[in-house]
């Protein structure tokens, strides 16, 4: 299959995951949860970012029997993260029929200056992005799905928050201005001009966008979701919390009637200890930080 | 003309865009309330089925929904939607070396259960396996020309088993691995169209031209 026509279909499968929640797992029996919870994927990997961020060190693809074991066991998408330009780690990831690929921040980058080439392969990558330059320069190397970055691991969605509004006003700037201007703008935001006329015409990203990084609470999700999220990742949020199965539960149910105030009220209601989360002020390491 | 378009998870804002482009009214239906609203026709879009099966359930959606399109509203199903009107689904494809397994809360439970077909969930395979097609699909607007057919993780009907009433309406004769064979990939009984692809996606309004029809009537 052609390169356009295998993008085009690897960012068909990312809208059919819209309006649901893609959670992180580390065992087989979390994917379990996760799926009898009613997360529309899984994100295999050995240590969520709290506990990356914790233990410190270098941290790479997780162990391929590890992924394996989780495609066994549930039967929704599987995703797995490879680091920031670390084309080798993304081919095993691929000859593991792996569903997505996410070249993550959350990973100690491989490659300092390049991202990796994702029209080589034939698995569909998501990437992280702060801002709208960024999150073109992802989809023109041939990412098929976006997400905020967010700060994973910290349980604080501020940065979250900051991404996505970020993204939602320059792409509101590009629409108001004249097509003559938009040469310059593509040079400002540093992307193809193309991606950036799509914007321009379109008002959107050519891609699904996700919130992901600090959400832990069904709130936290209805927030992203009204701030024009198409669905959202929970990394941490859930199996750092005391009842994860619940907390799943409730941020599912959260993300579809994110508007409804008062089913979100009743969803918040007794779901235990919340991750203990650190502060912006108080990170040590900005992840996000990582790849631009 | 309302449509009512199950807003649960997955890609129904596609399935709104054609239908308002077909001059139909939409109504997103996300929780009990919702289905308090008139519809002439109902549309259960793409996504992940064993999420969409799930909230149908535990926001209490599922036995109205049911009862409706058992006293005959019309409803377009598509991927997700398919095995959630399938009578029975079936298990995964036993072959594959990184074999899938269905998590025992669902194994051989359907949902909605009023299309009496036989659905295999994840046919193909992972993400690996989606492809593009096309087929001749009876019954659109100028039938003999091809509808083009996007199969993402998708499922296939297995076996047909409400006898002849049970109409399938597109089938795939060449397979991803290059093997001919035989997929109904689409079928149409009663007041149902269940399509195992995703016209929402390919700005090709037919399917949902032929679905506006039966609500129509």
């Amino acid at each position: 299959m052609s390169t356009d026509s295998r993008w085009e279909i690897n960012k068909e499968l990312a809208q059919m995951l819209k309006g649901g929640v893609i959670m992180d797992v580390t065992t087989p029996e979390q994917a379990k949860i996760a799926e009898a919870a009613g997360a529309c994927a899984v994100m295999a990997l050995e240590r969520i970012p709290a506990d990356i961020r914790a233990a410190g060190g270098v941290s790479r693809m997780s162990d391929p029997k590890m992924i394996k074991g989780i495609q066994q066991a549930v039967s929704i998408p599987v995703m797995a993260k490879c680091r920031i330009g670390h084309f080798a780690e993304a081919q095993v990831l691929e000859a593991i029929e792996i569903d997505y690929i996410d070249e993550s921040e959350v990973l100690s980058p491989a490659d300092d200056v390049y991202h990796i080439d994702k029209t080589q392969f034939q698995v569909p990558f998501v990437c992280g992005a702060k801002d709208l330059g960024e999150a073109l320069r992802r989809i023109s190397e041939g990412a098929s799905m976006i997400r905020t970055k967010g700060e994973p691991g910290t349980g604080d969605v501020v940065q979250a928050v900051r991404h996505m509004r970020k993204m939602n006003s320059e792409m509101a700037k590009l629409t108001s201005m004249r097509e003559d201007e938009l040469f310059q703008a593509a040079k400002e935001l540093m992307a193809p001009y193309e991606l950036v006329k799509y914007v321009y015409e379109n008002g959107k990203l050519p891609v699904v966008n996700f919130a992901a990084g600090g959400v832990a609470t069904p709130a936290d999700a209805a927030l992203m979701m009204q701030l024009g999220a198409e669905g959202v990742f929970v990394g941490s949020g859930i199996f750092k919390s005391g009842n994860p199965a619940k907390r799943a539960n409730a941020i599912v149910k959260a993300v579809t009637n994110y508007t409804d105030a008062k089913m979100i009220a009743e969803l918040s209601e007794d779901l235990g200890e919340a991750m203990v989360g650190i502060n912006e002020q108080e990170i040590e390491l900005l992840m996000a930080e990582r790849g631009k | 003309m309302r449509i009512g378009v199950l807003a649960l998870q997955g890609a129904f804002i596609e399935h709104e865009q054609i239908l308002k482009e077909l001059g139909a009214e939409c109504a997103e239906l996300r929780k009990s309330s919702d289905l308090d609203k008139e519809v002439d026709g109902i549309v259960l879009p793409g996504g992940e089925s064993t999420v969409q099966r799930k909230l149908l359930e535990e926001l209490g959606m599922l036995e109205t929904i049911k009862k409706k399109i058992q006293q005959g509203l019309p409803v377009l199903a598509t991927c997700a939607g398919l095995i959630l009107l399938a009578e029975s689904v079936s298990g995964q494809r036993e072959a594959r070396k990184t074999a899938l397994i269905e998590p025992r809360s669902l194994r051989g439970q359907a949902c909605f259960a009023t299309l009496p077909v036989t659905v295999r969930r994840n046919a193909y395979g992972r993400q690996l396996g989606s492809f593009s097609s096309s087929a001749n699909i009876r019954g659109l607007r100028e039938e003999e020309r091809p509808f083009p057919l996007e199969f993402i993780r998708a499922p296939y009907i297995e076996s047909v088993c409400g006898g002849e009433e049970v109409e399938p309406i597109a089938v795939i004769e060449k397979l991803p691995d290059g093997s001919r064979g035989k997929n109904i990939v689409g079928v149409r009984y009663q007041n149902q169209i269940g399509l195992a692809f995703h016209p929402e996606l390919v700005g090709d309004t037919r399917c949902h031209e032929m679905f506006l029809s039966m609500c129509h009537a």
